[in-house]
């Protein structure tokens, strides 16, 4: 299978995370940096916004938890492991943003689940692993996509797009990994 | 009247193929057939809103007192927090009245085994 149109996978993987480190690097920095002024500026309507964070953080902690599924399958190649395992730390980076965002605006984080229901018995080979991730990631662009309009605070939302990014990177290089066009239309729905 | 008829009338022309093509937007949160950070979708018309076992909805959804109909599901799907203020699916909606149709008659078909 090809795996990427790189010279090889490690230096599609250091391009790729060089420039997705960046984005949520800066973004992270902002969010984190502002926290006074972003806690003013919210105002009455910080539960709304906390509420937005929840779920959005319910779903890359399940995220991180169907990465350690396909990191543990023994189904994947070792440069798939490895990207997969980086994909993984940036839902962690995602999820460790929002928790503390949603504190910063006095909300309570939700936690993590103690199980996750996956449907490991349908992944046999490389290729379910990468569709299977590839269908979270596409719905988590699309998750951040519906959710980018919601935010009171306008910050929140650059920092949801930010990350809506990064995820819609991931769907790009999974699809590639399975043999499909990595971008395959102009818009994202 | 008349625009619940065109309603219904819409709704009758979803097409399910089409719609397994919109459900995957809802796949970073949802599964047919597992709760994931939402509820899982397999058996949802006729369902009472906030009765999953084992899934934890928000005290909005559980008090909003829907039964899943197609009706309530197009008007739930253009605006989700509109419809149920509080609700946890912080999601803006699918603005499409075409793709709502076609996304309930997929859901439509999708029984719980």
């Amino acid at each position: 299978m090809s795996f990427f149109a790189f010279s090889s996978p490690l230096v599609a993987r250091r391009a790729f995370l060089g420039k997705s480190g960046l984005v949520l690097s800066g973004t992270a920095i902002a969010l984190l940096a502002g926290r006074d002024v972003l806690a003013a500026k919210a105002g009455g309507s910080t539960a709304a916004d906390a509420n937005i964070l929840n779920t959005a953080l319910a779903a890359e902690l399940e995220a991180v938890a169907a990465y350690q599924v396909g990191a543990e399958s023994g189904l994947l190649e070792k440069p798939v492991l490895a990207l997969a395992g980086q994909f993984q730390g940036h839902h962690k980076e995602h999820a460790d943003l929002l928790a503390k965002t949603i504190r910063q605006l006095g909300g309570k984080p939700v936690d993590a689940k103690k199980k996750y229901d996956f449907p490991t018995s349908a992944l046999k080979d490389q290729a379910d692993v990468l569709r299977f991730a590839a269908s979270l990631e596409k719905g988590a662009v699309s998750a951040y996509l519906g959710a980018v309009p919601l935010f009171r605070n306008r910050d929140l939302s650059k920092a949801a797009a930010s990350i809506l990014g990064d995820e819609a990177m991931h769907w790009a290089v999974l699809r590639n990994a399975l043999g499909e066009n990595p971008v395959p239309s102009a818009f994202v729905s | 009247m008349l625009e619940g008829a065109v309603l219904v009338a819409a709704l009758a022309l979803g097409d399910a193929k089409a719609g397994e093509d919109v459900y995957s937007r809802c796949l970073g949160c949802h599964s047919l057939e597992y709760n994931r950070t939402g509820p899982k979708h397999c058996g949802l018309i006729g369902r009472r809103a906030g009765s999953v076992p084992g899934y934890e909805y928000s005290p909005a959804m559980k008090r909003s007192g829907i039964v899943w109909s197609e009706k309530a599901l197009e008007r739930f799907l253009a605006d989700p927090g509109k419809t149920v203020p509080g609700t946890t699916m912080t999601y803006a909606g699918v603005s499409d009245p075409a793709d709502r149709s076609n996304l309930i008659a997929y859901l439509k078909k999708q029984r719980c085994e």
